[in-house]
């Protein structure tokens, strides 16, 4: 067990490493960081001392190798475009970010796993139908699009919500929360429900999957032959075996909440990451991206182990046979 | 009279107060996106510098409509083409508490000059200050300089004592942030009408009304909370939902929308800035053409040709919806040595184009890539392909290569040599006069003087460079006007560029709000008057 821990932790740092890497090979395409930090009057020779200050003239190796030796010192650079340290951006943006990313996950599942059971129990019924369909245009319709109609009906023709920012904020140390305040509160509704859209009706339909298949096997219909409740069937036996796939989805999504929170907070104009991010690339940020991305690659790593670490909670099985297969037996 | 005046004013400031306390009386307004710095000889970029302009000030400032007026100088007189002499306004405090002098007129010059700074163009112009008393001073410079006053606006002054106390003497940049503070990127001390109250950039910064100020101002706002929207879609809808009192750049194609709804409208004007057409000049083959062996473009029929093919009224109608100006001239009517004579655009004429192409040796065209930002100016790609298309009609094959505006700087411009055949590009002047458009655009590249480092395509005429350079020190307005004139009129004949039009500013206001809208889209809260 802790071997295969300590293992997943070396491959992480490897894929951090990769992605650190082909980040750097891409930067050299985003443009010239040095025409955003300057003005139109400032003169050439200016510019050049600027570039090589930066050390923008080096090779992408050994930019890439200055990089990682000061990331393994905790040290991301300084972002160009704000004069602060890299690290202190982030820890700065996080706390919104990761505010947005759990309520919209929870939202995903607390909505997502009834509806899907719903549906899976109700095949024909009315509301399945409506449910099934409302879900295609939640997978379809892109979220960017999703934000601005919701906006447009919640914001500009009822007025009900605001239409951008986070409201009032309070700082719990460095901790800042919008989930005490009232505006707080209003401005988290339609950034969460958009990003909460896809993944929900992605997990209504796997729940549904799962259900209808595992509705079909012996023991459901030994259990039924036992006279047990419908509830404990369907709560008891039912969907607990359906959890597994589940699990693996919802772990694996709320990396991607997290990382595809860039469109909606850039709808939003919600203060997180991922708008640091978009803004980084819009003003060639090179040391904002390279940490943000090695960042995220870091956040789905460690969703990944925590996600196979979880199946040994949830299916006895899996605990067995990866002991067997490692040779502990 | 002196006594009517004070009742009236009186009567202003008791229902300024009875205003103020019915209503909080804040003003809030988005932009697409964020002041870099509040340092304010970090960046000399217009949108960081406007905004800082509400807190800190220069020895002079422009009014509503861009005339020059006095600041933190009360006067100024020419005492030699090369010397100055300012009066410096007595009375005015920085918000600090700490008073005004000449003193803080010298550091904030000297700290321009530090390594950090972005503001050394406008630093340099000076070659030294002696100050006389304490509200004395004088100025010299290294060669005659009649727009000094224009661009002393937007350097502005930072109390001495304040900076020293905190670290911040030298300018705060990229350049310097791994060596020196970051106090003055973070805070504010200036002698404007609002200081910033709190500020988290790129989400959040809240000016308050300072406690006194030393002029009377027409705006009757209290508080300014700013926040960066950079969705124009989100910045459009928060306005109209009304959690905004102004929003800018709205885009173009939503003008109608704000129109038809309840409670905002556009504001629109012609803004300072000129987008014009450039043709490398000066390489023998173009880099980016089928014609090998030549460059087409050193000869001023093609060139000639070019300017006559492409219709401005059509890009006014179609791309710009009514709101460009359309232009000869590489000044717009706001900037000083424009010449209203002089403004006549090239007359569409696209039989004249094929004529002029065929004289040249292309009866049948050539093929060109032209370079074009996307998300720099009004509609910038969309005027790229409509110039394409025009000049499709008379043979010329126009390859788009429309990128954003991070690539296509970096593509373009000098520290990439200038690697482009024919392109788009706006400029306004700094300094509002004339000469900054000469030297930077028309003037031959010359490493050394820095002239024509955004000269991209490398037009070149001796006469011109020297007319520029009697520009810079004549100081007779008559005389100078004739000198600008002779310069703007040999450009022309030669079309060293094709100037296109003045794009249009275009913001959302919410009804009642009164604002002046500037042509160098600066958003100045000493003109703000909520209902």
């Amino acid at each position: 067990m802790i071997g295969f821990v300590l293992r997943r932790l070396l491959q992480s740092i490897l894929v951090m490493l990769t992605v650190a890497l082909i980040a750097f090979g891409l930067f050299r395409y985003v443009g010239d960081p040095i025409n955003n930090l300057v003005g139109q009057d400032t003169s050439a020779v200016e510019r050049e001392q600027l570039r090589e200050k930066l050390g923008l003239d080096d090779p992408f190796l050994v930019q890439f190798a200055r990089f990682v030796k000061n990331a393994a010192k905790g040290d991301f650079g300084i972002s160009y475009r704000h004069r602060r340290p890299v690290a202190e951006l982030i820890v700065e943006r996080l706390p919104a970010t990761l505010e947005l990313s759990i309520v919209a996950a929870l939202i995903a599942l607390l909505v997502g796993v009834p509806m899907g059971v719903y549906t899976g129990l109700h095949r024909e019924g009315f509301l399945s139908r409506s449910f099934m369909t409302l879900s295609l245009v939640g997978v379809s319709l892109p979220t960017f699009l999703i934000g601005i109609l919701l906006i447009l009906l919640f914001g500009v023709v009822l007025r009900w919500l605001p239409t951008f920012g986070r409201g009032e904020v309070v700082a719990l140390g460095w901790w800042t929360t919008g989930l005490l305040t009232v505006s707080g509160l209003k401005a988290l509704i339609m950034p969460a429900i958009t990003l909460a859209l896809f993944q929900m009706t992605l997990i209504m339909r796997l729940v549904r999957a799962e259900m209808l298949e595992v509705l079909r096997t012996d023991y459901i219909k030994f259990a039924r032959a036992r006279g047990l409740s419908n509830r404990a069937i369907h709560f008891g036996h039912a969907l607990k075996n359906t959890l597994v796939p589940v699990i693996t989805i919802t772990g694996l999504q709320l990396g991607s909440i997290i990382a595809f929170a860039i469109i909606t907070e850039s709808v939003f104009q919600w203060p997180g990451m991922g708008l640091l991010f978009i803004q980084a690339i819009n003003e060639v940020d090179i040391p904002v991206m390279a940490a943000y991305l090695v960042m995220i690659a870091l956040f789905f790593v460690v969703i990944n182990l925590a996600v196979d670490l979880l199946y040994y909670l949830v299916d006895p099985r899996l605990r067995v046979d990866r002991d067997r297969a490692t040779g502990h037996g | 009279m002196t006594w009517q005046l004070g009742r009236l004013a009186a009567a202003a400031v008791l229902a300024l107060g009875v205003s103020a306390t019915a209503s909080a009386q804040t003003f809030r307004y988005a932009f697409q996106g964020d002041a870099q710095s509040l340092d304010p000889h970090g960046l000399n970029e217009t949108f960081t510098l406007g905004f800082l302009g509400n807190v800190y000030e220069g020895l002079a400032a422009y009014d509503a409509d861009l005339n020059l007026i006095p600041a933190l100088a009360e006067s100024w007189e020419v005492l030699s083409p090369t010397k100055w002499r300012f009066k410096l306004r007595r009375g005015v405090k920085f918000h600090n508490g700490n008073p005004f002098t000449a003193d803080d007129v010298i550091f904030s010059w000297k700290r321009t000059l530090t390594e950090g700074s972005d503001q050394k163009v406008r630093g340099g112009l000076i070659s030294d200050i002696t100050k006389i008393d304490d509200y004395t001073i004088e100025v010299e410079t290294p060669s005659p300089t009649p727009t000094l006053v224009r661009e002393l606006v937007w350097l502005y002054i930072m109390d001495e004592e304040w900076a020293v106390a905190n670290g911040a003497t030298e300018a705060e940049s990229p350049k310097s942030a791994e060596t020196s503070g970051k106090f003055a990127s973070l805070n504010a001390n200036g002698t404007g009408p609002f200081v910033i109250e709190s500020r988290e950039p790129d989400v959040k910064t809240v000016f308050k009304r300072a406690p006194s100020y030393w002029k009377e101002i027409r705006s009757n706002v209290q508080e300014v909370v700013f926040t960066p929207v950079s969705q124009d879609a989100t910045r459009v809808a928060a306005l109209i939902s009304g959690e905004l009192d102004l929003a800018y750049p709205i885009p173009v194609q939503d003008w109608d929308r704000l129109e038809a709804a309840d409670g905002v409208s556009p504001l629109t004007g012609p803004e300072a800035r000129t987008i014009f057409l450039g043709m490398d000049q000066a390489r023998d083959e173009l880099l980016y053409s089928d014609i090998k062996g030549k460059n087409p473009f050193k000869d001023v029929r093609v060139r000639r040709a070019f300017a006559h093919a492409i219709d401005l009224e059509a890009i006014r109608k179609k791309v710009m919806r009514g709101a460009s100006t359309p232009t000869g001239l590489m000044v717009a009517p706001q900037v000083n040595g424009f010449n209203p004579e002089l403004n006549t655009p090239y007359a569409y004429d696209p039989e004249l184009a094929k004529k002029l192409l065929a004289e040249a040796g292309y009866p049948d065209g050539f093929e060109v890539t032209m370079d074009c930002p996307n998300n720099r100016y009004v509609n910038d790609e969309r005027i790229c392909q409509a110039v394409a298309a025009m000049l499709a009609k008379v043979g010329i094959e126009v390859d788009v290569l429309a990128q954003p505006k991070s690539k296509y700087f970096a593509k373009v411009l000098a520290q990439n040599d200038y690697d482009t055949s024919f392109y788009l590009l706006g400029w306004t002047p700094g300094s509002m006069d004339a000469h900054n458009v000469l030297q930077n655009l028309l003037s031959c590249r010359n490493k050394e003087t820095r002239a024509g480092l955004f000269n991209l395509g490398g037009y070149c005429n001796p006469r011109v460079d020297e007319l520029t350079a009697q520009i810079a020190a004549e100081t007779d307005p008559d005389r100078r006007q004739a000198l600008i004139d002779e310069a703007f009129a040999i450009h022309k004949e030669e079309v060293g560029h094709i100037p296109l039009h003045q794009q249009p500013l275009s913001w959302g206001v919410r009804d009642g709000v009164t604002v002046a809208q500037r042509a160098d889209n600066v958003l100045d809260f000493r003109n703000v008057v909520l209902p």
